[in-house]
């Protein structure tokens, strides 16, 4: 990390990681809300703690947000106290009502439409968003709404408590930055120069560039630079684009020619048509970003791709639509008990149109009447939403062809799905064990981008792949999807659930495996893919509970039409 | 609270840089609301939520009666729910309505009103967005992850043009027409068919690929941003050219002639595609014809179909999982066959 720590910016005794934590919160409350905010993933403890602790050099009021927080709390709402109290409506103040810096904790679980609301709040750079990721696996990350408008990411993962001394913010550098940073001179090239920069590490988004420009005035200004210097832009740079890269930045032969010495265009920097002096070559600052990626990057790219994977948005892919709470229905009559939540608006709107006629005959003079049968409960309908987890043979003995008719079939059935409500995923087996291509999803595009890859050959590890199988299902049914496997397979499992070849063993570890899907109470057709119907994968989809279809020589279109027929009763019931 | 908030105009609409597309769909529904809404898809940070918000400060302002929840032209047309309707009227910005996600069905539709049925006991209905909207815009961002409960109340609305309220012992029914704009990331999840079939047309934005073109992204960016009001004098100018264009293109749409030959060339088009109905081939002479008016053509012509015919058409052909060149190469292609 060349240019951390900072001579003006950062202390002596801070570790050079220490310092970027310090140096980008600076910079975060010199201009909160230019900035977005902070993605921070951490686990929660005091190396966090230190971190949201000095938050409060921000000039705005922290407020805590979780995910699971309504609309009611964000935008404000009814007051159903004070409303009766008083017998006239009155209104809550929401969280966005005032500018402030919302911190999200568990913002991995953060939903969709959550994601969305903040989204939107940001893009009026009033708030700054501080959002507290405690991931746990790769998988379980910031919506990409959001992580898209932060301009700062930090990881404390790697950070050891002996280095988290107390974070001594400047708070006078901090306000003296906050007064000149909107004023500095910028180089036309810094424009320039972050926007090749981003687009050589794979950043499409064009906010990254942006968000980084911004950056580098805040940095300029804190570093008590006349104008954005070529330092500022590199650090920048680095803080802000060395998680979003998507790869890794090619050398710099390979770059595209930077672009002709400044077309200045219509006028809209004052007389800046002169040669720049404080040109930023866009190869020093692609290398100080390169040098900060081994660190920062290596996980994040990892990261990304998962998130990516799992449906971007959500992160955790958790909240699709329709099954986060189920699709409401209207309250009906009935006394809240254990699972069942009073609907208060809707209590009230029951009682409501009865007032005056009992306020005339009440004995006791109240502002609202409610009986027992105003009682209202909220309801949601069952969640019917399928998954179908296809676990597919790529093992030698299996054609590949079939492999190529099961991913036809994936996507036959995917571009079907949405009528139906299915989700569709992907186990493929071979070699040593079983990987899940492809977690549940229900986007087109992505499936075809995973698909495309997936190769085939090696041994028929049966027993990992029925284990991936049921790991992917239950995570399902804790979403609230029915899963449903279709595996397709000529039943010669020949690897060890270790990976060692050895088919007695494999066979028997299979049995187990199928054992434990019926028990978990999952349905499932097996389709055998071998020239002749094995009677051992007959045996195999008994214990599975599983319909047995045997199917040679299949086509995507055959494959996907049996599916659906042998899948229909099973929908029904 | 420390610096107060100055409503700043949106970024404006001729500012955005490149996204043809996009900016061209916009403007068509503009000139003929009758279009029925365009559907962005896209990358992310693309500016597909600027543009909706630009479009509303670029469309020409309606005449409504003040205080009307529904945005009514006549006194006569203002629903008898409505509160605090006077007999003026007002020129107000053409509404665009946001419709978050995880909105609930009562802000969408309407409801009782608490208030007035505590304190008064009365049964008054409060108006929901889908009332705000008449006469305008309905905007969905992420609208593929809209829950399935509020897309089949817009498809029902969206069809009849009418919101109908039966709950809490209501009875009400007002009008609702509205544009629908909604835009999203196709990577998080697919839009159901029926939906999609409501947009009249579809566009895909994706970054700019080259330096340049992004690089100029940045600039005016952070134009709009640091000198605030030096860049609003210039664009403001260029977005006041554009709304005479709109204003001036729905003038000519009634007079503009269109050739049988270009009804020939739509039937054709859209057999040779095999689109469902003949929606996609109403929209595309509707756009079509929009699009020749903006030009300023007296008629509309080949080279206007050819130019709306992916947007117009692209969302609505059965997919094909398989053809791996998606469905705006789809129609490119046919549309070389059938109109070369």
């Amino acid at each position: 990390m060349t240019a951390i720590p900072d001579p003006v910016t950062a202390l002596p005794e801070l570790s050079p990681a220490w310092a970027r934590v310090r140096l980008a919160l600076m910079a975060l409350a010199v201009d909160p809300a230019g900035l977005g905010g902070l993605w921070l993933r951490a686990r929660s403890g005091p190396v966090r703690d230190a971190v949201t602790g000095a938050l409060t050099a921000l000039p705005l009021p922290v407020r805590r947000l979780h995910p699971s927080l309504g609309d009611e709390a964000l935008f404000g709402g009814l007051d159903l106290t004070a409303t009766l109290a008083e017998g006239r409506q009155v209104r809550t103040e929401g969280l966005l009502a005032q500018p402030s810096a919302l911190v999200l904790t568990m913002a991995e679980r953060c939903p969709a439409g959550l994601a969305a609301r903040l989204a939107q709040a940001l893009d009026h750079p009033r708030h700054c968003l501080v959002a507290l990721d405690e991931g746990a696996e790769a998988e379980e990350a910031l919506p990409g709404a959001l992580a898209d408008r932060l301009a700062l990411f930090l990881s404390l993962d790697d950070i050891p408590l002996a280095e988290a001394v107390p974070l001594a913010l400047d708070l006078e550098q901090i306000a003296k930055a906050r007064a000149r940073f909107l004023k500095l001179r910028v180089p036309p090239r810094a424009a320039v120069t972050l926007t090749g920069v981003a687009a050589s590490l794979g950043i499409t988004s064009l906010r990254a560039p942006l968000l980084a420009l911004r950056l580098a005035r805040v940095l300029a200004a804190l570093r008590g630079h006349a104008g954005v210097r070529a330092e500022d832009v590199t650090t920048a740079a680095e803080l802000v684009f060395a998680h979003r890269a998507t790869r890794w930045p090619e050398a710099a032969e390979d770059q595209p020619p930077p672009p002709a010495p400044d077309t200045e265009n219509e006028g809209d920097s004052d007389g800046e048509n002169r040669p720049d002096p404080g040109d930023i070559p866009e190869e020093l600052v692609l290398e100080a970003v390169r040098a900060a990626l081994p660190e920062a990057l290596l996980d994040q790219l990892a990261i990304a791709r998962a998130a990516r994977a799992t449906g971007g948005a959500t992160g955790s892919g958790e909240a699709r639509p329709g099954h986060s709470h189920g699709r409401p229905l209207s309250a009906r009559p009935g006394r809240p008990s254990a699972g069942l939540r009073l609907d208060l608006i809707a209590t009230l709107r029951a009682a409501a149109p009865w007032q005056g006629m009992r306020r005339k005959t009440a004995l006791q003079d109240r502002l609202v009447h409610i009986r027992p049968s105003d009682l209202r409960i909220k309801r949601y309908q069952e969640r019917n939403e399928r998954v179908l987890i296809f676990a597919v043979d790529a093992s030698g003995s299996a054609a590949l062809a079939r492999l190529a008719e099961a991913k036809g079939a994936v996507e036959l059935l995917l571009a079907r799905a949405y009528a139906r409500r299915d989700h569709v995923a992907l186990i493929a087996f071979r070699g040593a064990g079983a990987e899940l291509i492809l977690p549940p999803t229900r986007s087109l595009v992505q499936t075809k981008r995973r698909l495309a890859g997936l190769p085939g050959g090696g041994g028929t590890p049966l027993a990992a792949a029925l284990q991936m199988a049921q790991d992917t299902a239950v995570r399902a049914r804790a979403k609230g999807l029915t899963p449903v496997l279709a595996l397709l397979t000529d039943g010669r499992a020949n690897v060890a659930l270790d990976g060692t070849p050895g088919r007695a063993r494999a066979e028997a570890e299979a049995v187990v495996a199928a054992k434990a899907w019926r028990r978990a109470g999952f349905a499932g057709v097996v389709i055998d893919t071998a020239a002749r119907p094995q009677d051992g994968l007959r045996a195999l989809s008994a214990t599975l509970g599983a319909a047995y279809l045997p199917l040679p020589r299949a086509t995507a279109e055959r494959l996907s039409s049996a599916l659906e027929a042998a899948l229909t009763p099973l929908q029904a019931g | 609270m420390t610096k107060t908030h100055t409503p700043r105009q949106p970024f404006p609409f001729s500012a955005i840089v490149g996204q043809e597309d996009m900016k061209s769909a916009m403007t068509l529904t503009a000139i003929d609301p009758g279009i029925g809404g365009v559907l962005v898809f896209g990358d992310r940070g693309t500016g597909k939520s600027t543009a909706v918000r630009a479009l509303a400060a670029l469309l020409p302002p309606i005449e409504a009666v003040e205080g009307c929840p529904i945005n009514a032209p006549r006194r006569d047309l203002c629903p008898p729910w409505a509160q605090g309707v006077t007999d003026r009227m007002v020129t107000k910005p053409t509404p665009v309505v946001d419709l978050p996600l995880g909105v609930t069905e009562d802000r969408v539709v309407g409801a009782l009103d608490i208030e007035r049925a505590l304190t008064r006991g009365e049964k008054a209905f409060e108006p929901g967005l889908l009332a705000r909207a008449n006469r305008g815009y309905l905007y969905i961002d992420e609208v593929n992850l809209l829950e399935d409960h509020i897309v089949d109340l817009l498809l029902d609305v969206a069809q009849s043009g009418e919101n109908v309220v039966e709950r809490e012992g209501l009875s009400i029914r007002h009008p609702a027409r509205f544009v629908l704009v909604g835009s999203g990331n196709p990577e998080e999840g697919e839009l159901r068919p029926q939906l999609l079939d409501r947009f009249g047309l579809s566009v895909e934005v994706t970054s700019p690929r080259d330096i340049e073109t992004r690089v100029e992204v940045i600039r005016r960016r952070d134009a709009y941003e640091n000198q605030y009001d030096k860049f609003m004098k210039t664009w403001r100018v260029m977005d006041a050219g554009l709304r005479n264009q709109i204003l001036a293109a729905r003038e000519a749409l009634p007079k503009l002639k269109t050739p049988g030959v270009v009804l020939h060339d739509c039937a054709a088009l859209c057999l040779a595609l095999g689109s469902d109905g003949l929606r996609g081939e109403l929209t595309l002479l509707r756009a079509a014809r929009a699009l020749a008016a903006f030009e300023g053509d007296t008629a509309v012509r080949r080279t206007h179909l050819r130019r709306v015919a992916p947007m117009a058409l692209s969302h609505r052909l059965r997919r094909d999982p398989l053809d791996e060149a998606g469905s705006a190469a789809r129609v490119g292609r046919t549309l070389a066959e059938v109109l070369p």
